[in-house]
């Protein structure tokens, strides 16, 4: 904040309070008069919050062996198990796992992975706009072309893609270590060119603003000006995208680890426990797949309908 | 408009080229096919006489120029896993996938333009608000849901449809189909409806947009006041003008179809070329991941030209401007 211009750092104190800015803002306004979105919002912090606690929630621990009974497998939910009179609120695995336990983890993978993916794809895309933006000429025609040809695919089978050829590179032992990361670096692969596009589109109009050619005058260098005076001005539309990306960032892991080119079973997300419990659906362990289909369905949605009301609230010019 | 044509070809073929550098990159970098093809109990010299028997001691675009020419001709060398061509096991593939995609295609369109049509006309009733609220759902439903969702209603509760595999095929020399019996036909359903069900909601709702866009038009009120049929003013008037940007969009979609078959075919074991691509990341099968890709791009590049150049036909209005089509 050094350089900023003296009058502004003078205004500072005189105006409110950030917070008091965000509460009073119109996008604020509209949220709390929206039931969608307090709802969406709620449904996603009880999600976000069971994730981020799940050690301290879950009354077991899915991962060690230690305190798993094999007797207590296929318990159903909220009825005691026939042999070791255990009680277990959505019932246990075919292992005696505790399926609400196992969700509470697979939820913290399946949104880690979501949020990182979302993040990488948002830095590189971000990034790449801009500079497509701002340089113009053969960097914009490069950076773009490759958007055009990625865009030609379905974003879903460019992850598969990404995900087979990095698992190929990847040395066997490390393959389910590494399974997440390359997960997240192929879903984010997969999804930067939303936000490459848009920020492309926004740049080439903010460039030519009095603000920039005043920021020039002043002799501020080229990066300088594209980080802190055109990235604040096109990140609206960013924010937007993120959050829509988000739901597809996690639907998009939860079907690759369906799939079972995703998260390995040593780290299961809550693509991978549907994928197990659907081998219990015809012999009536329905629970097993239920509660975790549930719980994406509950996530997918609750971000999408977020998405989809912050993009009317923000109302960028977007497609 | 020949210019146009030329240069959508060559931009065509230019992400044909890139998608086989891709494809070629994935042999070179990702493990060694000396490595693959020989054993542990290797000499140097058996080294060196494959990789000049293989070509790979040449300089790198001359090897991947043969890597094209293979391409066109249809070798992509010797699936990994299963050890036998990959040209082979994907001809076997091809047509339980394609019967799959066609099927959910022409369920998707005919009930999409159906239904867009009857929520847009009626646009108040119960049914079309049902309709609109159910097709919400189904868009936010992952497919590998709908179809678990499936399978456990129709094949679980009601056990009326099966719920993997193709049923019996009918073998016709080079093509086996599921279409000539029962069992396969019955097999076909749950697929084709959890394939085509994204798409239907898809097009019902562009459908219905233009229509209500379209409905408004003052020809539409002349037809009426011309003392037209209900039926002819809502079809022949109103739907034929709402047709162009559903075809582009439907055209586009079929490619989506076509991918998207790869998570179908794996809810429901359907034994197409998507189960056996991911069956191929799964093991790492270099060859079969590759001509896959191939294999795909052709359709989706292919299909996103005819859209552009059908779209060029449709609509005069575009001949003036010989701009880009995006």
């Amino acid at each position: 904040m050094a350089d900023l211009p003296a009058q502004q750092r003078g205004a500072a104190p005189r105006r409110p309070t950030r917070l008091n800015m965000a509460w009073e803002s119109d996008v604020a306004y509209k949220f709390r008069r929206s039931p969608v979105a307090l709802v969406s919002f709620l449904v996603m912090m009880i999600l976000v919050l069971g994730a981020v606690f799940a050690p301290w929630i879950a009354p077991h621990d899915p991962f060690d062996p230690g305190t798993l009974n094999l007797m207590n497998g296929f318990t159903a939910p909220m009825e005691p198990n026939a042999f070791t009179g255990d009680t277990f609120w959505l019932g246990t695995d075919d292992q005696g796992r505790d399926v609400f336990s196992t969700i509470l983890f697979g939820l913290r993978i399946s949104l880690f992975v979501g949020f990182a993916a979302v993040c990488f794809a948002m830095v590189l895309g971000v990034t790449l706009g801009l500079l497509a933006g701002w340089f113009g000429g053969w960097t914009e025609t490069l950076i773009m072309r490759v958007a055009d040809v990625q865009l030609t695919f379905p974003a879903i089978l460019v992850a598969m893609l990404i995900f087979g050829i990095a698992k190929g590179i990847t040395p066997i032992e490390y393959r389910d270590q590494m399974a997440i990361w390359v997960l997240i670096f192929a879903i984010g692969l997969s999804d930067w060119v939303q936000f490459a596009r848009v920020v492309r589109g926004a740049t080439l109009v903010e460039k030519n603003k009095e603000y920039v050619a005043a920021a020039r005058l002043i002799g501020r260098s080229g990066p300088a000006i594209m980080v802190r005076h055109i990235l604040p001005n096109v990140l609206s539309p960013v924010l937007v995208i993120a959050t829509i990306s988000l739901a597809l960032a996690i639907i998009a892991e939860a079907t690759l680890s369906f799939l079972g080119v995703g998260a390995p079973p040593t780290q299961p997300s809550l693509g991978t426990l549907i994928r197990i419990g659907q081998g219990f659906l015809f012999s009536g362990e329905w629970w097993i797949l239920f509660f975790p289909a549930l719980t994406l369905l509950a996530l997918a949605l609750s971000v999408n309908l977020l998405g989809d009301w912050l993009r009317d609230a923000l109302n960028p010019r977007l497609k | 408009m020949l210019a146009y044509v030329i240069r959508r070809v060559g931009q065509s073929i230019l992400v044909l080229l890139v998608v086989g550098l891709v494809a070629f990159s994935m042999f070179t970098f990702v493990g060694d096919p000396i490595d693959n093809m020989l054993g542990q109990e290797r000499t140097r010299a058996d080294i060196e006489r494959l990789r000049t028997q293989l070509g790979l001691d040449q300089p790198f675009p001359v090897q991947y120029w043969k890597f094209l020419q293979n391409a066109v001709q249809g070798d992509f060398g010797i699936s990994y896993r299963q050890g036998r061509p990959v040209a082979e096991i994907i001809s076997e593939r091809l047509p339980a996938t394609l019967e799959l995609a066609t099927v959910s295609a022409i369920f998707a369109i005919t009930l999409g333009v159906g239904l867009g049509v009857l929520t847009a006309i009626r646009r108040d009733g119960l049914l079309s608000n049902v309709i609109m609220t159910v097709s919400l759902i189904g868009v936010s439903l992952p497919t590998f849901l709908i179809g678990i969702l499936l399978i456990y209603l129709f094949s679980v509760e009601l056990d009326m449809l099966p719920s993997f595999g193709r049923g019996e095929v009918v073998d016709l020399g080079w093509w086996t189909t599921g279409l000539l019996t029962e069992s396969g036909l019955k097999a076909l359903i749950l697929p084709a409806i959890t394939l085509g069900l994204y798409q239907m909601t898809l097009i019902m709702r562009l459908v219905r947009s233009e229509m209500l866009e379209v409905l408004r038009q003052d020809y539409i009120r002349f037809a009426r006041a011309r003392g037209l049929r209900e039926r002819a003013v809502n079809f022949r008037h109103a739907l034929k003008n709402t047709l162009v940007p559903v075809i582009t969009v439907t055209g586009l979609q079929l490619g989506s179809i076509i991918a998207f078959a790869i998570i179908t075919e794996t809810v429901f074991q359907w034994p197409g070329v998507g189960l056996l691509f991911i069956n191929a990341i799964q093991f790492v099968d270099i060859p079969v991941m590759a001509a896959y890709l191939m294999l795909i791009s052709v359709v989706f590049v292919g299909i996103n030209l005819i859209v552009d150049l059908l779209y060029f036909a449709i609509d005069p209005r575009l001949r003036i401007d010989t701009g880009k089509a995006h």
